[in-house]
């Protein structure tokens, strides 16, 4: 968990981030940019509106048939000789790892950016078992190195600036020497893992579309960190999530195209990495053995529901909180999940309860920014407001995790309050003229005002009801 | 017999996903993406020169010279090519024998040419089947004849490029050519060198694959 996150819960941990300036101000400007950048690579909007909903038919299509494609693309990979296997749940996924890696004696792991495998704390359990598992990408590198978690999906180290990133690397690599240049950093981390890339006996990788039709792994990057993990090592195992399967080949460049100008604005990133096997015949290099490894890990409660599944449309672009204002103010760490922002707003609560991470559902004004963005029209509001009903009504036949179990006391009482009040005349009648006359005596610190008074003035009602300044207007009841 | 992980999860979802409409998918808007032919080879050119690409221009019969200038120009010492392939064959007939810098052929696994790969090589040079417009990019299918690491380890990558086999999109040189049917083992897009911009957002280039991409563009037939 965050470094910065001083309690387990959302509501202190962005209380903390609200209050450290230079968090607030690392966001900001990071955010600022991959806005201006995505805009920018979307000008002309006949396109976006096409290729969106392009791209959104294509997800809608693959999750209409998710059972037969996941099933066609383990027939595609053996066919071309990547081995597959399946997992219920992160623990399971982390044992298939280990006895591959097992299999092969290997002690040092090369990692590729994957956040499947953040789901699964792999490095962490590769650890406990003596295996060095080192991030590559630089962004995971640096926070690696730093005992921290991706506080963002596609720039995970993006909450630190290059003064923080400097003293980082001048105190845990022994070679560097502290700079504050860009340059002399990267140069840095290339020369400490060109190493590490040259010694790794397997290396592990996320998958941005596994294809269906063709049993192709596909891989976006820009670094090459991708590359050299999975094709220095001997050994390949790649993670995906049971959503990232798409049916044809076809399907991948509307989706690329998408991904990448959302996520950063670029138009294309420097490597698309497609893999279909393992060293073939007569090649010189690539690895002898590539493993796919395919989990759910509670994505196919997540699938059970039709409106919810949409939830699984998502191409992790990460464009929701690139423009979400909660994100921008309080940073990744502070919802406390693998996946922050507006979807890890709409996926956490779904995989670890409504009742668990009902903190996480409030977090959102419903503004809608994320909907605007979103290239494949994952209408995250209305699932938002889907999952707030289901978090507090206590529906047996509900498939959402923990359904009903995230009611407060205070906010039932409150909720039973306002209903009685509005059931019954005279105690309406009494609460409105209590509330008039007492107006200026109302107590702020309420605990169901405080959340709004604690920043803000405390309301006022008017001196008189408006029925009673109608009636004084000469207006019978009716 | 106890059910495998296979089995439930695929029970849990065929149990759910019928209820999902599929849509047609309507792919007139990567169809639309056309350019002139002429115009390929300068939009690519100016897409990849946009993310610190190089490019140096030649002829069917001067681009093995023209490879051969970049490598001496540029200091390096070490060629490393595919010797198996028509391109690669043509280089290395006409690499001057004598000192100069070294064409170094890949011909041998990587587990026994790893160091030198890594330590002794200062540039690797590859075909490619073709590009893209759109975007810019190459696309390079490695192959027995040209490894996978050709492209990815040495500091510098020279690639060949006709201008002629640019195709308009992504998803046009897919259908075009029946990609559908058959991949090789690993299909690469490559659009310039190794990037990152994972500290503050500041653009760095060369940071695990190759520092430079060097677009040798050969322009086919007389007059073009």
């Amino acid at each position: 968990m965050s470094a910065e996150g001083p309690s387990p819960a959302f509501r202190p941990a962005a209380a903390a981030a609200l209050k450290n300036p230079q968090l607030r101000a690392n966001f900001r400007r990071a955010m600022d940019g991959l806005m201006a950048k995505r805009a920018a690579v979307f000008a002309d909007p006949v396109e976006w509106r096409d290729l969106r909903a392009l791209g959104s038919a294509i997800r809608a299509r693959t999750l209409a048939r998710l059972p037969e494609l996941l099933e066609r693309l383990e027939q595609s990979c053996l066919r071309h000789g990547i081995r597959v296997r399946w997992a219920e749940t992160t623990e399971e996924a982390n044992a298939i790892v280990l006895e591959i890696l097992k299999a092969h004696g290997a002690t040092h792991v090369v990692k590729g950016k994957s956040m499947v495998s953040e789901e699964m704390h792999l490095n962490d359990f590769l650890e406990e078992h003596g295996i060095e598992s080192l991030e590559s990408d630089l962004g995971e590198y640096i926070i690696q190195l730093d005992g921290e978690t991706p506080s963002h999906i596609i720039m995970p180290a993006i909450h630190k600036n290059r003064q923080q990133i400097a003293r980082l690397f001048g105190q845990k690599i022994r070679e560097a020497r502290y700079t504050e240049d860009v340059d002399e950093l990267t140069a840095i981390a290339r020369r400490v893992l060109r190493k590490k890339f040259f010694e790794a006996e397997a290396g592990i990788s996320g998958v941005n579309f596994a294809v269906a039709e063709t049993g192709t792994l596909c891989l976006v990057e820009n670094e090459g960190n991708g590359r050299m993990s999975t094709h220095v090592p001997p050994v390949h195992i790649a993670l995906m999530g049971i959503e990232k399967v798409v049916e044809k080949l076809e399907d991948v460049p509307p989706l690329y195209s998408l991904l990448t100008r959302s996520a950063t604005g670029q138009t294309i990133t420097t490597y698309f990495n497609m893999i279909t096997g393992p060293r073939g015949q007569g090649e010189k290099d690539g690895p002898t053995e590539v493993h796919l490894v395919i989990l759910d890990n509670g994505r196919s409660r997540i699938f059970a529901d039709t409106e919810l599944s949409a939830t699984l449309k998502c191409i992790r672009c990460g464009a929701c909180m690139n423009h979400c204002p909660v994100y921008t103010r309080i940073g990744g760490h502070a919802y406390e999940a693998v996946y922050p922002g507006p979807i890890g707003k709409i996926l956490t609560p779904q995989t670890e309860g409504v009742g668990r991470r009902h903190d996480l559902l409030e977090a959102s004004s419903l503004c809608g920014a994320c909907v605007e963005v979103c290239p494949v029209e994952i209408p995250i509001v209305e699932l938002l407001v889907r999952l707030r009903r289901e978090a507090v009504q206590g529906d047996r036949s509900s498939a959402v995790l923990q359904a009903g179990q995230g009611r407060h006391v205070l906010e039932d009482v409150t909720w039973s309050l306002w209903e009685a009040t509005h059931r019954y005349p005279s105690l309406y009648r009494l609460m409105a003229f209590a509330a008039t006359r007492l107006r200026r005596l109302l107590p702020s610190g309420l605990p169901v005002l405080s959340a709004w008074t604690s920043v803000r003035a405390t309301p006022r009602p008017a001196s008189r009801t408006l029925h009673e300044l109608v009636r004084k207007a000469g207006v019978p009841d009716a | 017999m106890l059910e495998t992980a296979r089995e439930k999860i695929l029970a849990r979802l065929r149990g759910a996903g019928a209820r999902l409409a599929a849509p047609d998918s309507d792919f007139g808007v990567m169809a639309r993406k056309t350019w002139p032919a002429v115009g390929r080879y300068p939009r690519l050119r100016r897409m990849m020169e946009a993310v610190k690409a190089e490019f140096v221009e030649a002829t069917e019969a001067s681009w093995p010279q023209a490879v051969y200038e970049v490598v001496r120009s540029q200091g390096f010492s070490t060629l490393l090519y595919g010797p198996g392939t028509p391109a690669g064959q043509l280089l290395s007939d006409s690499w001057p024998a004598a000192e100069g810098p070294r064409l170094v052929p890949y011909n041998r696994p990587i587990e026994e040419t790893k160091r030198q790969l890594f330590d002794e090589i200062d540039a690797g040079f590859t075909t490619t089947r073709g590009g893209i417009a759109e975007t810019g990019g190459l696309i390079v299918w490695p192959s027995p004849e040209e490894p996978r690491l050709l492209s990815l380890v040495p500091p510098v990558h020279l690639a060949l490029l006709y201008t002629d086999t640019i195709s308009d999109t992504f998803w046009q040189a897919m259908r075009s050519e029946g990609w559908s049917a058959g991949l090789p083992p690993n299909a690469l897009l490559i659009s310039g060198p190794s990037k990152t911009a994972d500290i503050e957002q500041t653009l760095a280039y060369g940071v695990h694959g190759p520092k430079r991409l060097i677009v040798v563009a050969v322009r086919r037939g007389a007059n073009t």
